[in-house]
């Protein structure tokens, strides 16, 4: 079963004091999640990914389109039991200490008084805040809100979790410490849509994931596939001074970083290329092919439509026609 | 009351607390035991009636205060705060997320009054060395004191729900201040006709009539209040303020959260 079913979602807000004029904030957006899938959701700035998040939180209302979570209207109290969220640089109660803030947030989520008490034990160890718990949160740093944030998300054991930028704000630590966690909410089966703009935490952690600019999905693909193929070129580094000229007959892109030359060339040239090493007695460190990258995939998805729908015609041979949703 | 509702107000009522909203008790005792004082060097046979006359319009005026200047962020600190957010995405609809703060600031200014009518009855106590059956009547302008404290919240509410804090603050108390004058503005309507006569009168039902829950001075004066007017005055309250905070969940349904 789908997770989260996305119909022609969109938003549009009306801008400007005396003539007000339509802000499109997101395009129809049509998006199926499965459950127990992590998606991660990818754009700029400003591309429309909170508003998305919020649109499916039922805090601000569609223009058009509707949504479905685990099968139900996204407003249905059963499916918000089921649903956890973080929001970007999320905020709370600091008249309320950790704890009680989590209890807070147990109780509206209707969690029974058995047990609460010791979940919200559970997720302050979970998150590493078991020593500030009864510290109000408005002595906390952003990172230790963040984590804050993170342990109410999935306190009351959703289904479904929804993060808005997790990593935002936290130390290389912080990040590492939110990737492990995603990464045992995959283990126990739950599905996680999470926006972010840092790819390689998307690579990291993601099945699939979807680019979003200017309010419009451009692609998506599942990183596997999108990371799997070569682009024909590889990869060599070795101990050097310089570039051979030999090398750089052959092609290769070279620079030269301390002891050690980085050069990329096409692939037909790898025999080649190993033979000048060789005469040249210079010491051989790696040679791997050059993969697809999330980067160049995202880079290519934020190129100005025209452009996408000039390379997409290319590809397939087609007559320019207009573009309607996305694909990889 | 539903359970997401009482969590919601006593959490807003514990937000108020630590906030030291309740300090104020401390500048109302000073005002009051400072009255008292001076109240039983100077005056002859009014001690009571300056003391009941000043102790009640101090309630009033305090809480009315905070009535307004908590009311008027009830829901707008939450939206800029984005605090609402984690809360909206629980089990929890727009309409309980009202009610439970409007529960909550009230609740606050019940715990508020109860303080500060203890203050009254010390004070008097203080002047007169006794308590006198009159003395219950004073019960009675406390309870509509809160009744209008609950009106002001509902409008501060109402307010709030699509208005700066600024302008809540600005209109919530211009219709204090109006409402004050409310029974004025009835007598001014009867004896106007036409257009005129149709507008005033309007305009008079619609202000909440605050006058009639004013009964400060009677009380002062060691007057009862009758049984009909407590009657019609918590019915009056009652139905307002559920109206108002109608009208701000209604609003409140359909504003998007920037």
């Amino acid at each position: 079963m789908a997770a989260i079913e996305i119909l022609d979602l969109e938003k549009s807000y009306l801008v400007g004091f005396w003539r007000k004029r339509p802000k499109i904030a997101l395009r129809p957006l049509c998006l199926s999640i499965e459950e127990g899938e992590v998606f991660g959701f990818l754009g700029p700035n400003g591309a429309g990914k909170t508003t998305t998040l919020k649109l499916l939180m039922g805090l601000v209302f569609p223009t058009a389109g509707s949504a479905r979570i685990l099968g139900r209207e996204m407003d249905d109290s059963w499916v918000k039991s089921q649903v956890g969220f973080l929001p970007e640089q999320p905020y709370f109660y600091d008249h309320l200490s950790a704890r009680e803030l989590l209890n807070y947030y147990g109780r509206l989520s209707g969690m029974p008084a058995k047990g609460r008490s010791a979940r919200v034990e559970e997720m302050l160890g979970r998150v590493g805040l078991s020593d500030s718990a009864g510290v109000q949160l408005r002595k906390f740093s952003k990172g230790m809100l963040q984590r804050v944030g993170l342990a109410q998300a999935i306190l009351h054991n959703p289904r479904v979790v929804f993060l808005d930028e997790p990593m935002s704000g936290l130390d290389p630590m912080g990040r590492r410490e939110v990737r492990d966690l995603i990464q045992q909410l995959r283990h126990e089966g739950k599905t996680v849509f999470f926006s972010t703009h840092i790819l390689s935490d998307a690579e990291a952690l993601c099945d699939r994931v979807g680019v979003i600019h200017q309010g419009e999905l451009r692609g998506v693909g599942a990183v596997a596939d999108l990371t799997s193929g070569t682009k024909g070129t590889i990869e060599i580094i070795f101990y050097a001074q310089h570039v051979p000229a030999a090398l750089t007959g052959l092609g290769a892109d070279a620079s030269v970083s301390g002891t050690m030359v980085n050069a990329v060339l096409p692939e037909e040239h790898q025999e080649a290329a190993l033979e000048v090493l060789r005469r040249e007695r210079m010491k051989l460190i790696s040679l791997a092919p050059v993969r697809n990258s999330l980067e160049e995939y995202y880079i290519q998805k934020l190129r100005p439509t025209d452009a996408l729908q000039a390379d997409s015609d290319q590809e397939s041979g087609r007559p320019e026609q207009s573009r309607k949703g996305a694909g990889a | 009351m539903n359970s997401r509702i009482g969590h919601i107000a006593f959490n807003t009522f514990r937000e108020a607390v630590r906030d030291r909203v309740l300090y104020n008790l401390i500048a109302f005792a000073l005002l009051l035991s400072g009255a008292a004082i001076l109240v039983g060097e100077i005056s002859i046979d009014i001690e009571r009636l300056v003391v009941v006359n000043l102790g009640l319009t101090a309630v009033s005026l305090f809480g009315v205060l905070i009535a307004i200047f908590i009311g008027i962020g009830l829901v707008s600190k939450e939206i800029d705060k984005r605090t609402l957010y984690t809360v909206l995405s629980r089990p929890v609809r727009r309409w309980e997320f009202v009610v439970g703060k409007f529960f909550g600031l009230t609740g606050t200014l019940v715990v508020n009054t109860f303080f500060m009518a203890l203050g009254v009855f010390l004070a008097l106590l203080y002047v007169a060395h006794k308590f006198e059956k009159m003395d219950l009547w004073v019960l009675g302008a406390l309870y509509f004191i809160v009744l209008q404290f609950l009106i002001v919240c509902a409008l501060a509410l109402f307010f709030s729900s699509f208005s700066t804090p600024l302008m809540s603050a600005v209109f919530t108390f211009a219709l204090f201040v109006i409402g004050n004058l409310a029974e004025d503005l009835r007598g001014f309507a009867r004896i106007t006709h036409g257009t005129e006569g149709w507008l005033a009168s309007a305009i008079a039902y619609l202000v909440p009539n605050f006058s009639a829950l004013n009964v400060v001075s009677q009380v002062a004066h060691g007057d009862s209040i009758p049984g009909r007017l407590i009657f019609y005055n918590t019915l009056y309250a009652l139905l307002y303020s559920a109206m108002a905070i109608a009208a701000a969940v209604l609003i409140f349904q359909r504003r998007n959260l920037k």
